[in-house]
This record gives structure tokens, sequence and C-alpha cells, in this order.
């Protein structure tokens, strides 16, 4: 046989055509070089090309990605102080944080005290300070009113008209504050938050919420995933396996939950599982359970994880079954008849050829539950919500909330796509067959 | 690999070697409607290369499929070595198999592929690693061991195939249509290299084909299967030369169909009135009687122009066409009503010119011309 001269892949397309290295590059019949006749041959087809995808990525420019970076700026802007004391933020930049700030700092301040007084802006800023440092807003009130009579040197004299200037916790938290971009939204985010001291520290047990919400998100999406694979890889076999007729009923009843609505498909599981709903309703008719011992599945995790498991289900057929069909079944006979059980020959060769359809099921459901909304809003109770649901309440609240919204947001933007990475490292996306 | 551990040494070496595999009035229904295999009985001897031939939905696939234990037979017993098998599972009966898409594991390097079956039957990593190795020289592809099947070519994967369906000496090797996905070079190579394998090792094949010069130059014995029954069992050379009806007359190879009547018999040869006018002598084989329809199976090439006085058959035929092939030529003929007749010419230094339209005079020997069951 010839296979002595194929060492490697690369050697098939070698094998008798040796050039010689030192050989000039190919031109064209008319001296061009080939490489550049060949550019310029596909500019055309280029161009088509660019000129067939232009209007959906023009579509997705304006809906999506422009969006998308309005979402994530949002999170770090940080409007409030750095708004109302302009001269203030311009010069305390350069002051160290130790001790009190110096002259320039107070002349500032007095400056946009003055403006501020004028132009009513000094109210909501000072609101804001209050929260963190209680009494602010007494004294930056009471001085905004003689702002326009204060006469330098200005730290003795605000210093003398109230002692609330000689808080250095103060001065620490506008230098902070007067900044135009704030990881704030970020630290809230992941229950950490600045002390009065402005050091990061984690937030209060009881103020905990969005981390383990997080957590929570992702793990109840892991089990749902585990729970669409387990259920899903049966229903793709069979859907693969048996004859045509069959089986397209059988798709049929897998693909109409889509062309129910998801809130139909939702409230169905409200009457089925609620305490006076169906299921209890038999298994207190049939004796199982005692009328006062109903069960609780819904309105809870239980709730959450059986609802969208039913909803997320297809997701994780589809794929499966494109790539089970097209397993043929000799490699089941090959196995077979090279001496594995049934139960070997499935493990060691179906269930490793069903890989891209697990792991792009996986992906999609995945990726689809980390951020659904409306599930869990419906059926998830208080321990069953996810994170969006929080996202969801956030966003409709004040600016701040909506930055809270926007930060949570783009945290979980963050945590699909190192999961995506993740899952790329251990897979390979190329390997993925969706269908 | 020589002939394997299992096979003689258990006791049973009369029955097994002379049926070492057994069909007993085998049937097959899919549907519970009809037939696919009618009441199959074959004996197949331990060594043989068995064919089965014949055209599509004849239900060889089946046949094979029953043997390897994937379909269960409806109706009659197989058996392995003098033991029953029908309630044997797949797995368990030891029989290596080759398959039209070679099914090679597609997530397994070539190694790994041929270590299957033997870890499968746990053996020892060295024991494996050697055997491997050892497959691997045997199909003369010792350097892709670490390569996966989809990074070999269609000749090479089959190879792999051949050596993973032998390493683990089974003495029953089945291939169904291994070499249909191939070129028709590489696949009249493959052919020998099949052939001197089994031969080597010694293994007994069941191979399933639809094409007939596969079927020739490979097998021991080739049944030609019809309608789920085998037509006719026999050597390459009888299967050609002596076909027993029709149906495998005109199957294998080239051949040239007269209807006539039965006219008369005397002992092993017979005088047949043609539809087309004419008496010629044939050899009865498959015949009902004087007065009975019968066909005459001749082969173009036991047909001669302007017979000699020592030929006892002559019709006036009309040449039609001529195809010049080279080292012969094809000429089509209106003989007796049969505007198809081919006569091969030779192409020797002697052969006189002949033209479209002449009217020649032909002939043959009574042996060559074989009467069997009518036809149409
Ligand atoms: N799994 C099956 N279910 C129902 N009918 C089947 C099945 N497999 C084969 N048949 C039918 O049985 C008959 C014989 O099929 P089989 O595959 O044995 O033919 P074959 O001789 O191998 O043909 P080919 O040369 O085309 O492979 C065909 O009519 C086919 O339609
Ligand atoms: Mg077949």
């Amino acid at each position: 046989m010839t296979d002595t001269a194929m060492s490697g892949p690369a050697s098939f397309a070698d094998a008798g055509r040796v050039r010689d290295p030192s050989a000039a590059p190919l031109t064209t019949a008319d001296g061009l070089p080939l490489k550049a006749a060949l550019r310029r041959s596909q500019r055309r087809l280029r161009l088509q090309a660019v000129l067939l995808v232009l209007p959906l990525l023009l579509f997705i420019f304006v809906t999506f990605a422009i969006p998308i970076a309005m979402m994530m700026s949002r999170s770090v802007q940080n409007p409030e102080v750095s708004e109302f004391p302009p001269e203030t933020a311009a010069v305390i930049d350069d002051w160290d944080g130790e001790g009190l700030p110096g002259e320039e700092v107070f002349a500032a301040m007095a400056r946009d005290l003055a403006t501020g007084q004028e132009n009513n802006t000094v109210g909501r800023v000072t609101a804001r300070i209050n929260r963190e440092i209680p009494g602010a807003r007494g004294f930056m009130l009471g001085t905004a009113r003689e702002a326009a009579t204060l006469q330098p040197p200005y730290k003795e004299a605000m210093l003398a008209a109230n002692k609330g200037w000689g808080n250095e916790r103060y001065w620490r938290l506008l230098k902070r504050e007067t900044r135009s971009i704030t990881p704030a939204y970020y630290l809230l985010a992941l229950d950490y938050e600045y002390d009065s001291n402005g050091a990061i520290v984690k937030r209060p047990a009881n103020y905990q919420v969005y981390q383990p919400l997080f957590l929570r998100t992702a793990w109840m999406s892991l089990v749902i995933t585990g729970l669409t694979i387990l259920l899903g890889y049966p229903v793709a076999y069979l859907l693969a396996s048996l004859p045509l007729r069959t089986s397209n009923l059988l798709m049929i009843l897998v693909l109409l939950p889509f062309w129910t609505s998801l809130l139909v498909r939702t409230s169905a599981w409200i009457v089925l599982l609620q305490q006076q709903g169906v299921i209890n309703d038999l298994l207190v008719f049939s004796g199982l359970l005692g009328d006062g011992s109903r069960l609780r599945m819904i309105y809870n995790q239980t709730g959450t994880i059986v609802a969208m498991t039913h909803v997320l289900l297809p997701f994780m057929i589809l794929p499966l079954y494109s790539v089970m069909k097209t397993i043929s079944p000799s490699y089941m006979r090959a196995a077979r008849s090279l001496g594995a059980s049934n139960f070997r020959a499935f493990v060691t060769v179906y269930l490793p050829m069903t890989i891209p359809g697990i792991a792009a099921g996986t992906l999609l459901v995945f990726i689809l539950a980390v951020g659904y909304y409306i599930t869990p809003a419906l059926v998830g109770g208080d321990s069953g919500i996810f994170i969006s649901n929080l996202i969801a309440e956030n966003m409709r609240g004040t600016g701040a909330q909506v930055r809270l919204a926007a930060a949570l947001s783009t945290l979980l933007l963050v945590g699909v796509l190192l999961f995506y990475w993740l899952f790329n490292k251990i897979v390979g996306v190329d390997r993925l067959k969706f269908g | 690999m020589i002939a394997s551990p299992n096979g003689h040494q258990n006791g049973n070496v009369g029955a097994g070697d002379a049926s070492y595999v057994r069909f007993e009035n085998v049937q097959k229904s899919y549907d519970g409607e009809s037939l696919v295999v009618k009441d199959l009985n074959l004996d197949i001897p331990r060594g043989e290369f068995l064919t089965m031939l014949g055209p599509s939905g004849s239900g060889k696939t089946t046949c094979l499929m029953m043997l390897a234990g994937f379909e269960p037979a409806t109706h009659g017993e197989i058996f392995l070595n003098g033991h029953p098998i029908n309630n044997l599972p797949p797995h368990k009966r030891g029989i290596g198999m080759v398959f039209q898409n070679y099914a090679l594991f597609p997530h397994m390097t070539v190694a790994e592929n041929l270590a299957y079956p033997l870890k499968v039957r746990g053996m020892s990593k060295v024991e494996i690693e050697t055997r491997v190795k050892r497959a691997l020289d045997m199909v003369e592809l010792p350097r892709m061991a670490g390569r996966r099947p989809a990074q070999l070519s269609g000749g090479q994967q089959q190879r792999v195939a051949v050596a993973r369906a032998v390493v683990f000496e089974p003495d029953l090797v089945l291939m169904d249509e291994p070499l249909g996905a191939l070129d028709k070079q590489l696949r009249e190579q493959m052919q020998y290299e099949v052939k001197h394998i089994q031969e080597r090792l010694g293994v007994t094949v069941v191979y399933v084909t639809h094409d007939q010069t596969e079927a020739l130059t490979m097998s021991d014995r080739v049944a030609v299967f019809n309608d789920g029954r085998i037509q006719q069992l026999s050597s390459p050379k009888d299967l050609y030369e002596a076909p027993t009806s029709s149906f495998v007359a005109k199957f294998i190879g080239e051949n040239n169909v007269l209807s006539g009547r039965i006219a008369s018999i005397e002992g092993d040869t017979c005088r047949v009135d043609l539809d087309g006018g004419g008496t010629v002598g044939a050899v009865p084989i498959a015949v009902q009687g004087i007065g009975s329809r019968t066909s005459l199976s001749i082969r173009p090439e036991r047909v001669v122009l302007d017979p000699g006085p020592d030929v006892p058959n002559g019709l006036d035929g009309v040449i039609l066409e001529l195809i010049y092939l080279g080292d012969h030529i094809r000429v089509r003929m209106d003989v007796a009503g049969n505007d198809e007749f081919i006569v091969k010419i030779p192409n020797g230094a002697e052969m006189r010119p002949l033209e479209r339209g002449a009217r020649v005079r032909l002939g043959w020997r009574t042996r060559d011309c074989r009467a069997l069951d009518p036809v149409g």
C-alpha cells in the first residue's frame, strides 16, 4: 500500500507537488501577481455579500449593540453628586485624602454652594450625601444660604460657620462621589458597599440579596438543564429511531408547546400544581395524602423548576434529535457485533457520538434559563425567583435603581459569556450541532 | 490470528466443520403480511467464502442480520458450529462484521477502534497493543494508528473496518456490501485483499453483494437470491456455465434468450421448436416434458458465425448493430424473433468483414444451449 509517504495530514496535499522554495511568486498571464488578481476577482463577490448582510447588521447595531452599550455605561454613571459641585470636583482629585483638604478645595466649595443656592441644585445632592453622613444636609444647606457673604480664607470661614465642615469623612465621600464613573453599583450588585471610611466591605447579612440570587439562578438553571437532558434524551432517541409516521406525530407533540403562549403554559402549571390544584386533589382523592397535608409545589423553587423544565425541554430535544438522526444504527450494531452488551455499546459508542447535541442543548437551555423572567415571576413565589426578576423590579425604580439594574444585567451578561468561554474550553463550540 | 481457539477445540468438530453455519427452514417477515425470506436452507462449511448475490430487496441483508442476531428469525432455526443461536444476543455470538458504511467509531482513533472488541473482552493492555499492531500490519496501515476515521481515505477506512472485524479472531465474519462505496479500481484491489486475508486467517466469510463480478472473483460458492429464496447455490464456474434457472442465467453475465416449445427429448438432449421459426437442439435442465414451453439460454461468446458442418444448430440472423471493442466485436442481431440477440466475435486475423443489415448464418453446439424454465 501507499501509506509510507503519508506521515501526517499535511503530506496528503503536498504529495507530488514539491515546489522549489526559491521560485518567484506565481503571476497571471499579464504579469499581475496571482494573489492580487485573485483578490480583485473576488472583490465583487465580497461586496455583494456585505451588501446582503448590511440591513441586518444595521438592525442589530441599532436595536442590540447600542442599547447594550448604553446599559453598560449607565451601570457606572454617577451623576447625582458630580453634577452639583463642578468646581470642587475639579480640584478635589488633587487632594490626597488625608486630614482636611486645603484652602483651594474649600474656596471651590464656597463658589459651588453659591451657584447651587442660585440654581436650587443643592437640595438634591444634600439628600444623597445625608444618607451616608447624617447631618451633612443641615450644614450644607445652612452654609449655602450664607455662601454669598463668605470671605476668604474660606476654610476658616466655613469651619467657623459650622463644625460639620471639619468632618474628614464628608470630604472623602465627596472625593469618591464626584468622580463621574463609579463602581458603586457593581459593588452593590455583589452585595458589597463602601463603609464610612471609603473602604469596600461586605454588606450586612440581612441586606445580602443579589449574590445569593445570582448563585440560586445559576444552580437552578443547572438543575433545569440537567432535567431537560434526562427527560429529553429518551424522547430525542425515540424521535430519531421510530418510523417516519410515528416520529412525525411525536415531533408535533414536542413542538406543541412552541405554538402555545408561554403565559398559557405557565398558568396551566399553576392549575395543576397549586394546593387546591389538580394534582393535590387527585392525591387527596386517592387517599395518598391527607387533606391537611397538601403539597406545596408552586410559588417556590419546585414550581419554577417544574415549569421551566417543561418550557425549555424542546430546546434540548431538537439539537439532540438533529444529532441522533445522523447516527446510523450500524454503529450500535457494530459495537454489539464486536462483543459489547447493549448498555456498554450505548455508553461507549452512542453516548459519545451524541455529545455535540447534548452540548448544544445544554448551552441553549442554560443560557435561556439564566435570563428567564416570566415563569419564575409567575410561579416562583419568593424562593423561586431569578436574578432577572430583581433586575426588572429595579428597572422600574429611581435613577439609582435603574443603574443598579444595569449593573446586575451587565454582571449577568458577563456570567453568560464566562459560561460560554468555559464551555468552549471544555467541549469546543465548533463541535456543536444546533439543528 | 490463525484459526480460532474456540471453534476447533470444543468437541463438536465433525458437525461444526461440515456445516459450520446452518440455516434450517428459516423464514422472516417484518410486517406479518409478506415473507422477505422464504424457507431458507443453507449449510456453510468452516473456512468457506460464501457470497449471497441477488437483486435489491431479495433478502440478503435480512439473512445476514438474522445470522448476526440483529433480527429474529420468524420461523426456523440457525445453527453456529452445531449450536442453535436463535436466542443468543449478538454480542455473545462472536461474529465479526463489516458494514457497508464501515461503521468505524468516529470519536475513536484507528487504534481505539481496533482495541474496542479486545477491551470488551477484558484483555490486558499489552495483549491489546500487540494484537492491534498485528492487525494494522495485516491491512498494511501500520502508521495510521493515531488517526481518526475521518482522516482516512475510503479504501483505508475499508481496511480498518476489515481489521476490526477480525482482530478478536472470530471464526465467522459477515460482510454486507463492504466495497459498495469504493470506486471501481479500488474495489477490484480490495476484492483481492479481502480474499487474501480470508485465506490467510482461514475464517469463514459470508459476503453480501449485488455485484456479480465481485461474487464470481472472490467466492468459493455463490448463493443467488431472488424473492427471498436461493435460486442456485454453486461455484462461480457452475453459476456462469451451468445456470439452472432462467433467472440465474439472466442475472449472471450476458445471456441470449430464445423462447420455444419442447418437441422431443432423447437422453440428455432435446429438440426445441422456436417461436420465431426453426428447430434447435439443447440440454434439458428445467423443462416440464414434451410440449411444454421453455426458454433457451446461450452465452454470446458460445455463438459462432458461419458455422462449419460439425455445428448442428444453425439459424439465420440479420445484423442490426456492430460495436467495436478492441479485442472483440459485439454484434446485435435479430435471430428467430429476438432483436436483442448478442454475439461476441473475437478480433482474430481471419475474421471476415461484417456489415449492418447483412444476413448471416450462425450456430452453436447443443451442450452450450440450455433449456430452462420459460420466462414471460
Ligand atoms: N427493518 C425493516 N422493516 C421492514 N421491512 C424491511 C426491513 N428491512 C428490510 N425490509 C424489507 O425486506 C426486504 C428485503 O430487504 P433486504 O435489506 O434484506 O434486501 P437486500 O437483499 O439486502 O437488498 P439490497 O441489495 O438493496 O441491500 C425489502 O423488501 C425491504 O423493504
Ligand atoms: Mg442489503
